[in-house]
């Protein structure tokens, strides 16, 4: 290789390199701001700043959600298998809200640990299946439905 | 080994040379592609199963992934022809790095709103700032500033070197999107095809996914090559064959 093309290269190879440890220290440094919600035990450790924005996400523990007569009122749990978020939300849910799948909640939480969330997301996972296959490994008891 | 490497490098980045042997290639490319999305979509959007959670909704994906796969293929064919370009100074480099912008462009654009439409019914919302969104949306960006780039300099061939710098530098985007959603808690799922594992996908679903993938990727080849011969008439106008050629087109 040429001397002069050889220099370029290198150059080309160090820039790219340089440019790169800057971006992924300032990620680093930044990880939690990247983040785009709180987990439960994070939230039970603390971390979460209170009566100000913020987002919460994990699963919603089966048999946590309680809908109240005559309001658009409901109450659940958002666990992350560690520790526990109570929710309160009154509106519409995602038509993919459902016990035991995933879910991000955007709101406040309050002095008793209580989150007022006024939007709340469905988050879903990257299984694709129709729903004959999960009926028929649930019957089975394959143990990757046996978690969920 | 190596030296066949090399002459066969120096013979495709004739501009002449690549403007016979892609005619072929681009047809022949053109039409897999064309037969294999038009396949790959009428069983995913028609005979697929519905999904357990999604149902209907989840047909998107047969847009939206190979969009999204292959604006950042293209982002990094971009920026691997910038660097050929910068080191050995090759015209035909350059060429085909400015026509590959418009085609990655078009799918960041197509990946961010088959996303944004599938979000709405699944997620609840149509944009969120999550770190995998608003990395693919940085790629948009960077498309649009490489757009601009080739186009802002009075010599084509400073837009060509500073598009292939800024494009080089933006290289460090394409691993945030992709690890972006292993990296930090985001609303996007987790990647259903991975190399190292098995994708937890029902065979009749992966298999459309699989061709549609293959399909976009054909019919960027085509479409890129279709490009780039147009390109290379343009900025070869004063050789005597690219004036021949011209001539004989216009006859048509």
């Amino acid at each position: 290789m040429n001397p002069k093309r050889k220099q370029r290269l290198i150059l080309i190879l160090l820039g790219v390199a340089g440019v790169s440890i800057a971006v992924l220290l300032v990620l680093f440094a930044l990880r939690q701001n990247v983040n785009y919600f709180f987990t439960p035990s994070e939230i039970a450790a603390g971390n979460a700043p209170q009566s100000q924005v913020i987002r919460a996400g994990g699963m919603v523990r089966e048999g946590s959600v309680k809908r109240s007569d005559g309001s658009l009122e409901v109450r659940f749990q958002v666990t992350d298998f560690a520790s526990d978020v109570d929710v309160m939300f009154e509106g519409i849910l995602p038509d993919l809200f459902q016990e035991g799948e995933g879910v991000v909640v955007i709101g406040k939480l309050d002095e008793n640990k209580l989150f007022t969330a006024d939007t709340v997301l469905a988050k879903h996972d990257e299984t694709y299946m129709p729903p004959e296959v999960t009926h028929a490994l649930e019957q089975a008891g394959h143990p990757d439905t046996m978690n969920k | 080994m190596w030296q066949m490497f090399v002459r066969w490098f120096h013979k495709w980045s004739s501009p002449k040379w690549f403007y016979e042997m892609s005619r072929p290639w681009s047809f022949w490319l053109g039409w897999a592609a064309v037969l294999l999305i038009a396949t790959a979509l009428v069983w995913g959007l028609a005979f697929s199963p519905v999904e357990r959670v999604q149902g209907n909704s989840y047909r998107i994906i047969f847009l939206h992934v190979p969009a999204a796969f292959l604006a950042q293929a293209i982002y990094m064919t971009i920026a691997i022809a910038g660097a050929v370009g910068l080191v050995w100074r090759i015209k035909l480099a350059f060429y085909a790095a400015k026509q590959c912008v418009p085609i990655g462009t078009s799918m960041a654009l197509l990946a961010l709103i088959t996303g944004a439409i599938w979000g709405k019914p699944t997620w609840g919302a149509w944009w969120v700032w999550d770190a995998r969104l608003t990395s693919m949306l940085i790629l948009l960006l960077l498309y649009l500033g490489l757009w601009a780039l080739q186009n802002a300099m009075e010599r084509q061939e400073s837009g060509d070197r500073a598009a292939a710098i800024l494009a080089l530098v933006g290289v460090v985007n394409i691993p945030i999107i992709k690890f972006s959603v292993n990296w930090w808690n985001t609303l996007h799922q987790p990647a259903t095809l991975k190399i190292s594992s098995a994708a937890p996908m029902h065979v009749s679903m992966l298999i459309p996914l699989l061709m549609s993938i293959l399909g976009f990727y054909l019919a960027f080849g085509a479409w890129m090559l279709i490009r780039t011969r147009l390109e290379i008439l343009d900025r070869e106008k004063k050789a005597k064959w690219a004036q021949e050629e011209i001539k004989r087109l216009e006859a048509n």
